[in-house]
This record gives structure tokens, C-alpha cells and sequence, in this order.
């Protein structure tokens, strides 16, 4: 042991300890409130959501349900007394997530085999056992309905792909993949501004495209009548679901 | 001659209602033949047409058998998937999927490709042939 400059032993002086400055977490908590939460606009009593939201919290609490959007990659196992090992794994990108409260699904679409299958889950389902996200993205739309007229290639995902890891601060990556289309007849005619769809590479004569604009409800965007500001409802939910969840 | 044809719409016609398109399997409908029987996979200048669907509704879904006209005969065959959507958590295909079948049950193909239900699995007694071939589950 060292002797200090009076002579004397010196005590055992513990180095100080490192600092960690966990620069992930300085930055703003990102806050996210899955869809299903948010009450549709009506005239029913707030009970009834706040019934609701108990029950999705005690699933929540015993099955995690990961965040996730419109087009990212999830696979889900779920229970099946028909499968072998009793639970089926089906890979998709998600294309629509609808419903609100308990029956709130997703749909998940993907191409084996050369043919295109979409399966619609309930996320508070007990059958469900897993739910794993591969790859978190958002696409430049809410609904990716067009993928069934789009070439099958944008549908196709590998069954036994690598979950893509995502960090917890960063933002949340937006894909700006314009998909090509097979030619038409398409199941709904995509190129019409009622679907304001943005992830199309129209390849439509520009006529076409004209005519399409032919149906165009500019006076919507205005409509004071469908305005629906959920930015306080969600504050107070968001508030509301986190307590409950810490406990 | 020369008279053109108008169409009169009587006022005992106006109740007649149109149904929406099924997207199940009713009577000529176009399926896609998936097994690898040599009727379901030559090309005929027709397409396989359903021309009867052994149910008391005439609606066909995943599980029915349909009488299939293909090639100018007449075969049954069993419906392993179509475009409608179903109850949740089953699949919903992009074409209406059928695997030729004899009037036994007996599969008349020796190899599934495409995805197969798990439903089909209920009923294994009466197609147990038929989810022997099949190669992927859904």
C-alpha cells in the first residue's frame, strides 16, 4: 500500500465514480399512443371507453403488445389447435390497423409461394402469443390497401428474416418507397385524390391523371363540421394509461 | 328492322335488387386450379369455371366441394381458399384457390404448393388425403 507524504498508511480512498451522461435519454421522450386508445367521436358515454381502456391495460399488462405502424414488418405465433406445435408464426408487413378498443386488428400481408395472403388479427386476442416487430418503419401512407394491385415483389418478405434492430431515442424511420403497379384494373381506383395516396409511381398517362382530379373535394380539407382534435384527449389518456401500466 | 331495342323498366320490375359481387365461390366463378394435376396445370382457351357448389346456400367457402368445368369435363373439386374475408385470424388469399378431387375425396394431384389453411385441419377425416399433399400451412 502506498504511503502518503506524512508517513502515515493512507485509507483506501474508492476512485470517484463515472458519471454516465445517457445522452440516449436527454433527448425528448418519444410518446406513443397506439391508435385503438383514442375514442371515435360520438355521442357515447366516456364510461364505456374508460371500461375499455382498463381491460386493454390488464392485457397489456400480461402480454406486451410492441409499438408498431403501418408498414413495418411483425411476425405473430399464435395459438392454433390445427398446427403442429399447437402455434402458428405468420411474417407480413402491416397494411391497415382498424378498430377501436378491445377490437382493434391489423391486418398483415405477404406473399408465399406466389400467392398473396393477408390475415387479420385481433390485437387483444388470447390466441395471440407473440407479437415480434422486425422492422419498424412508417410508409408515406395510413393505408397500404394498394400493395394487393402492386407488383408482388413490394409484398414479398422472408419468413426467417433477422429482426432489424431499432434504437429507443431515434426517430422512427419513414420509408419513401414509391411502389410500381400492375397494370389496371386495379381493385380501387388508387390514382383518385379521395385515397390521397402518396407511395404510388403512377405510371398513368397524364390525362388520365387530369380525369382522376376530375373528383377532387377540395372544400373537405375546410370542412369545419369533420374536424376532430384528439391532442388533448390523447394527453389525458396517455397520462392515464402510463400510471396505470408503472404500477 | 332498324327499330333500336329500349329498355322499359315496368314498375313491377323496380324491386327486382341486384346483388353485390360475392367474392366467394358461386356458380361461374374462375378458380385457379393449385395442385400439380395434369388437368388443373394444361392451358385451354377457357379458364376452370365452378358450375355447381354442393351447399344449401350456393356460396361456396373454404372447405365446400364445387363441380369445376375444366377442359369440357366435368370434375369436383375443394375449395382451399378464396378472396373473401373470413371470420379473423384466417387467411384471406388473392385468388380463389381449388384442389381437383374425385368423388372418393381421393386428391387427384401428388403436390401442394401453395399455402393451405389450418381450418382444413378440422375436418381431418374428410380430407386427410388432401392435407397429406399439401405442403405449407397458413
Amino acid at each position: 500500500c502506498r504511503i502518503s507524504s506524512d508517513g502515515k498508511p493512507a485509507t483506501f480512498q474508492p476512485p470517484p465514480k463515472p458519471v454516465i451522461i445517457d445522452k440516449q435519454k436527454q433527448g425528448e421522450e418519444r410518446r406513443f399512443l397506439s391508435p385503438e386508445f383514442i375514442p371515435p367521436r360520438g355521442r357515447t358515454d366516456p364510461l364505456k371507453f374508460y371500461i375499455e381502456r382498463k381491460d386493454m391495460i390488464q392485457r397489456r399488462k400480461v402480454f406486451n403488445i410492441p409499438e408498431f405502424y403501418v408498414g413495418s414488418i411483425l411476425a405473430v405465433t399464435t395459438a392454433n389447435p390445427y398446427a403442429s406445435e399447437k402455434a402458428s408464426r405468420f411474417v407480413g408487413i402491416c397494411i391497415q390497423r382498424g378498430g377501436k378498443g378491445l377490437g382493434a386488428t391489423f391486418v398483415l400481408r405477404n406473399v408465399i409461394e406466389d400467392q398473396g395472403v393477408e390475415i387479420c388479427y385481433e390485437l387483444y386476442s388470447p390466441r395471440i402469443q407473440a407479437i415480434e416487430v422486425l422492422k419498424l418503419e412508417k410508409r408515406l401512407d395510413d393505408n397500404l390497401m394498394y400493395l394487393r394491385d402492386a407488383l408482388p415483389e413490394y409484398s414479398t418478405f422472408d419468413v426467417n428474416m433477422k429482426p432489424v434492430s431499432h434504437l429507443e431515442h431515434e426517430e422512427i424511420p419513414v420509408n419513401k418507397l414509391q411502389v410500381r403497379m400492375k397494370p389496371k384494373p386495379w381493385s380501387k381506383r388508387w390514382e383518385r385524390p379521395k385515397y390521397n395516396i402518396k407511395g404510388i409511381k403512377f405510371e398513368l398517362p397524364e390525362e388520365k391523371m387530369k380525369e382522376a382530379q376530375k373528383w377532387s373535394k377540395p372544400w373537405l380539407e375546410f370542412d369545419m363540421l369533420r374536424e376532430y382534435d384528439t391532442s388533448k384527449i390523447e394527453e389525458k389518456i396517455w397520462k392515464e394509461v402510463n400510471e396505470e401500466l408503472k404500477k | 328492322r332498324g327499330l333500336l331495342r329500349r329498355s322499359v323498366s315496368h314498375s313491377f320490375l323496380s324491386f327486382a335488387s341486384t346483388t353485390g359481387a360475392c367474392r366467394a365461390i358461386q356458380k361461374l366463378t374462375r378458380v385457379r386450379v393449385v395442385d400439380n394435376s395434369a388437368l388443373g396445370n394444361t392451358s385451354y382457351h377457357r379458364p376452370p369455371k365452378c358450375i355447381h357448389v354442393y351447399n344449401k346456400t350456393g356460396v361456396g367457402k373454404v372447405g365446400d366441394t364445387i363441380l369445376l368445368a375444366i377442359k369440357g369435363e366435368k370434375k369436383k373439386a375443394l375449395i382451399v381458399g378464396h378472396k373473401m374475408p373470413g371470420p379473423n385470424m384466417t387467411p384471406r388469399f388473392d385468388s380463389n384457390n381449388v384442389v381437383l378431387i374425385e368423388d372418393n375425396g381421393n386428391p387427384i394431384g401428388t403436390r401442394i404448393k401453395t399455402p393451405i389453411p389450418y381450418i382444413l385441419r378440422q375436418r381431418e377425416g374428410e380430407f386427410s388425403k388432401v392435407l397429406a399433399i399439401a405442403r405449407n400451412f397458413v
